[in-house]
């Protein structure tokens, strides 16, 4: 198995802007389609909070060619799958299927993104589960903390500050003209990006996209730029402990991410794991995670706690910035970390999925297509001094947003079904 | 699939191995045939607290080295409990692979079970438990599955119950270890990039000299068959009503199995086979098409866990805010009746099987998601059962489905239960 790079990942731009990427995997019977658009919950007004998120939703709800039940009954017959979901910076979709089902999931993608109608009818029905989804939200602890996360680390006007799904008024108020309206401002093939990876040759695959959205044509979104984020100083709410962090873009974000790996990651859930889950009771998970997207989004550590020891917690959660941010880390600990990050690559690159991943994010961020190949060199270059040095500058013990909801929070991702899942160790 | 070698060592050790080399990675797994399953009121928790102690030491590794072994490596591991069996793992470069059979074959029998490490991990427990009771989901399920099982350990749940996790002592904890954890109670799984005689080599090297233990002699639970439905009611926080049905199931072996996933598939959609994920989505699905484009549901899904002994089929709908669980229910009762009065068409039946076919390819996409199943099919039935999954699901009938939806989806094998919340809906 090679490494994905510039030898076999291939890469074109047609004619209308769309940037398609291939690679292929012919030892595995599927392929996956992912990509994203460039529009987002950027792009919506702030008293329309939920707008892009709708619209994304309501593209499969019905066609030109075909009507919501239809569009489902094609892709589920066949034990594909498709979607779309809308994000601050972008609209991501994907599809997976059998390799012999992509000319059919590339037709189901293409005419939801081309010709969407949204029915009056399932409109109304998208708005009830979207409020539904928000009501039943609120009484989820985790992620109300991430709300007032949102709203405590990022000004007012700053699109990262408000809730991706919106909120019961901005959500009541949307009409079906502002979807369609957000819809043909926003959605056009300019800055449109689709991996394809599996079992489908490179030059068959690029015939079909040609074939589907060759003669599509760009959007042209004028984005302002984002208002200015600025560092936190103390505030106290609810269980999330971060800061806003570095945008990819940052030529320090590398160091970054080895610090946060040190940080919340390694082992199992890196120095936040082992002292705060070794101190008694404090919590049953501590980790830690950075952004790293189009903006300053979060570099934040999440911890699951009692509430009568919420204090310690973030006692041990301070001490530990406080540590990462004053001592060097030591060679053996981030040669440890260094070993982890790029001795893992193998794994994250084994399915069709992890591969389409990887290659968004070059494609993305701009990294070129032979990063993966120099990310071993890359990750190894860093020095305990570019570590702390990247904790300095974002990372705080005395100035920090923080972010906790009530009761203990509830499981990250709740099962959909009552036979609860086997209970896992670490996260 | 490559060739699945079956090999039993002299202390009971049963060894499956697959090779691939697709990737340059290999996964290994050890089962042990324990969990919630071989626990009674007095002990419940009991199997997943332990595989909380097998992370937390032993001579060799104290506590973290393990993973940090593995994870310097460029690895992922993790442990799971549930009713059937316990499972540790690391996935691993496939030539980097020997720590985790090292580190398993050492916390087998030399886990510490130090008393300061037991009163950590017993407040660790605690907390996770009461996360869980966060979930609506986990408190209805909890409810619905403990009035569905009178008998049998299937109707408590694997965390265990509050009483238990507070009372039970280090050497319960111990005493349970030792009789569980030994070569013939155990199967090593190993799918990935290596040579099949050097893998076996290896696993004698390092579980070979392991003695055998005496298992006890088990008094089988056996669930008495249930004579009629019942019905149970949790009031509960939130704003959200759900609501959730048990019908007591088949075990996986059973010939009926296959004939209930596929009315599964057609009543709520194609079941993922990567470990504990979704399908996709279910929007063309009998009961979606019921429940949710008529607003009555804003989600629907069915669940149908492989066991050794028979376990329950369930289905959980989330309702929506200005409805009442009561007419959700009725709804979906009228589906159940419906595919119970007439068989299921041929072009549902093909979409199924396609699903499953799909399914199925995608869940063999990693060593991981193979050694997984190779494992746990081991511990139900046979890895026969997921060679031959798709096979045995091709011979399924339209009038085998609705045999299975008459004898299994009716009331009188029915728990129910309703979560109401205590704030009313608008």
């Amino acid at each position: 198995m090679t490494i994905p790079g510039p030898q076999d990942i291939s890469r074109h731009e047609l004619e209308n802007g769309i940037v398609l990427l291939v690679r292929e995997n012919h030892s595995s019977p599927s392929v996956v389609v992912s990509g994203y658009l460039a529009v987002g919950s950027y792009d919506e007004p702030e008293e329309q909070a939920g707008l892009a998120a709708f619209t994304a939703d309501g593209l499969t709800r019905g066609t030109i060619r075909r009507s919501f039940d239809q569009i489902y009954e094609e892709v589920e017959s066949v034990g594909a799958s498709i979607g779309f979901s809308a994000s601050v910076h972008y609209t991501g979709f994907g599809a997976k299927s059998l390799a012999e089902d992509l000319p059919l999931v590339l037709d189901i993608l293409a005419d939801a993104l081309r010709h969407p109608t949204f029915p009056p009818q399932e409109m109304e029905k998208l708005r009830g589960e979207i409020l539904a989804d928000i009501r039943e939200r609120s009484h989820d602890t985790r992620h109300m903390a991430s709300l007032a996360f949102g709203e405590l680390a990022y000004p007012q006007g700053h699109p990262y500050r408000r809730s991706l799904i919106g909120y019961a008024e901005t959500v009541s108020s949307i009409t079906r003209q502002d979807l369609a309206a957000f819809y043909e401002r926003g959605f056009g093939s300019r800055g449109m990006v689709m991996v394809i990876v599996g079992a489908v040759e490179a030059g068959r695959a690029v015939e079909l996209v040609e074939g589907v959205l060759g003669d599509w044509e760009g959007s042209n979104l004028d984005r302002a730029p984002l208002p200015p984020v600025s560092r936190p100083e103390k505030t106290q709410a609810d269980i999330l402990l971060g800061y806003p962090g570095p945008p990819r873009s940052d030529p320090a974000f590398l160091d970054a991410l080895v610090c946060n790996t040190v940080l919340g990651v390694f082992g199992m859930m890196g120095r936040l794991g082992a002292r705060v889950r070794e101190e008694q009771g404090l919590a049953y998970y501590s980790f830690s995670r950075i952004s790293g997207g189009k903006g300053p989004g979060p570099w934040e550590v999440v911890a699951g706690v009692h509430p009568a020891y919420v204090d310690k917690a973030v006692e041990s959660i301070r001490g530990e910035i406080r540590r990462i941010c004053q001592e060097p880390v030591g060679q053996e600990e981030l040669e440890d970390t260094q070993n982890y990050m790029v001795g893992s690559m193998p794994l994250q690159l084994e399915t069709n999925e992890g591969v389409a991943r990887a290659i968004l994010n070059i494609e993305k961020h701009d990294l070129g297509l032979d990063y993966m190949e120099r990310y071993s060199g890359l990750i190894r270059a860093v020095t305990p001094e570019r570590v702390q040095a990247a904790a300095r500058q974002w990372l705080d013990p005395d100035a920090y947003i923080l972010a906790i909801a009530g009761p203990p929070t509830s499981n990250p991702q709740p099962p959909t079904s009552s036979i609860q899942p086997p209970t896992w160790s670490s996260e | 699939m490559n060739d699945i070698t079956k090999t039993q060592l002299e202390n009971g050790l049963t060894v499956l191995l697959c090779e691939t080399h697709t990737a340059p990675v290999t996964s290994f797994w050890i089962w042990y045939r324990v969990g919630s399953r071989y626990e009674q009121v007095g002990i419940t928790g009991i199997a997943h607290w332990v595989e909380h102690m097998l992370f937390k030491g032993t001579p060799r590794w104290p506590a973290r080295e393990a993973d940090k072994a593995v994870a310097r490596q460029g690895g992922i591991s993790n442990g799971m409990t549930w009713y059937d069996f316990t499972t540790y793992f690391a996935t691993l470069p496939g030539e980097r692979i020997e720590v985790e059979l090292d580190i398993e074959a050492d916390r087998m029998t030399n886990a510490l079970f130090e008393p300061e490490e037991v009163e950590a991990e017993r407040t660790v427990i605690i907390s996770e438990r009461q996360g869980a009771e966060n979930d609506p989901l986990f408190l209805l399920g909890e409810e619905t599955r403990s009035a569905a099982f009178r008998a049998h350990p299937y109707g408590h749940d694997t965390i265990g119950y509050l009483f238990d996790l507070l009372g039970m002592t280090r050497d319960d904890l111990y005493d349970f270890y030792r009789t569980y954890y030994v070569p013939n109670n155990a199967i090593a799984v190993a799918v990935g990039d290596f040579e099949r005689e050097a893998m076996l080599d290896l696993v004698r090297k390092h579980f070979g000299s392991i003695p055998p233990g005496t298992l006890p002699g088990r008094h089988r639970p056996v669930e008495p068959p249930q004579k009629g439905e019942r019905r149970v009611v949790y009031e509960g926080q939130g704003n959200t009503p759900y609501i959730n049905l048990l019908f007591h199931a088949p075990p996986a072996t059973d010939d009926d199995f296959y004939p209930l996933v596929v009315l599964d598939s057609v009543l709520t959609g194609a079941s993922g086979m990567a470990p504990f994920s979704g399908g996709g989505t279910n929007k063309s699905s009998r009961l979606y098409r019921a429940l949710v484009d008529t607003e009555l549901a804003v989600q629907v899904s069915g669940s149908l866990v492989p066991t050794v002994d028979p376990f329950v089929y369930s289905l959980t709908a989330t309702v929506r805010p200005e409805r009442g669980p009561d007419e959700v229910e009725e709804r979906l009762w009228e589906e159940l009746e419906r595919v119970a009065a007439a068989p299921i068409t041929e072009e549902e039946l093909v979409k199924a099987s396609k699903q499953a076919r799909a399914q199925f390819a995608y869940s063999s996409e990693s060593v991981t998601g193979q050694a997984f199943w190779l494992g746990w099919s081991e511990v139900f039935a046979d890895t026969d059962w997921y060679i031959g999954y798709l096979d045995r699901l091709s011979g399924v009938t339209p009038a085998d489905v609705q045999r299975v939806a008459r004898q299994y989806v009716r009331r009188s094998n029915s728990t129910v239960g309703w979560y109401v919340p205590q704030e009313k809906a608008k």
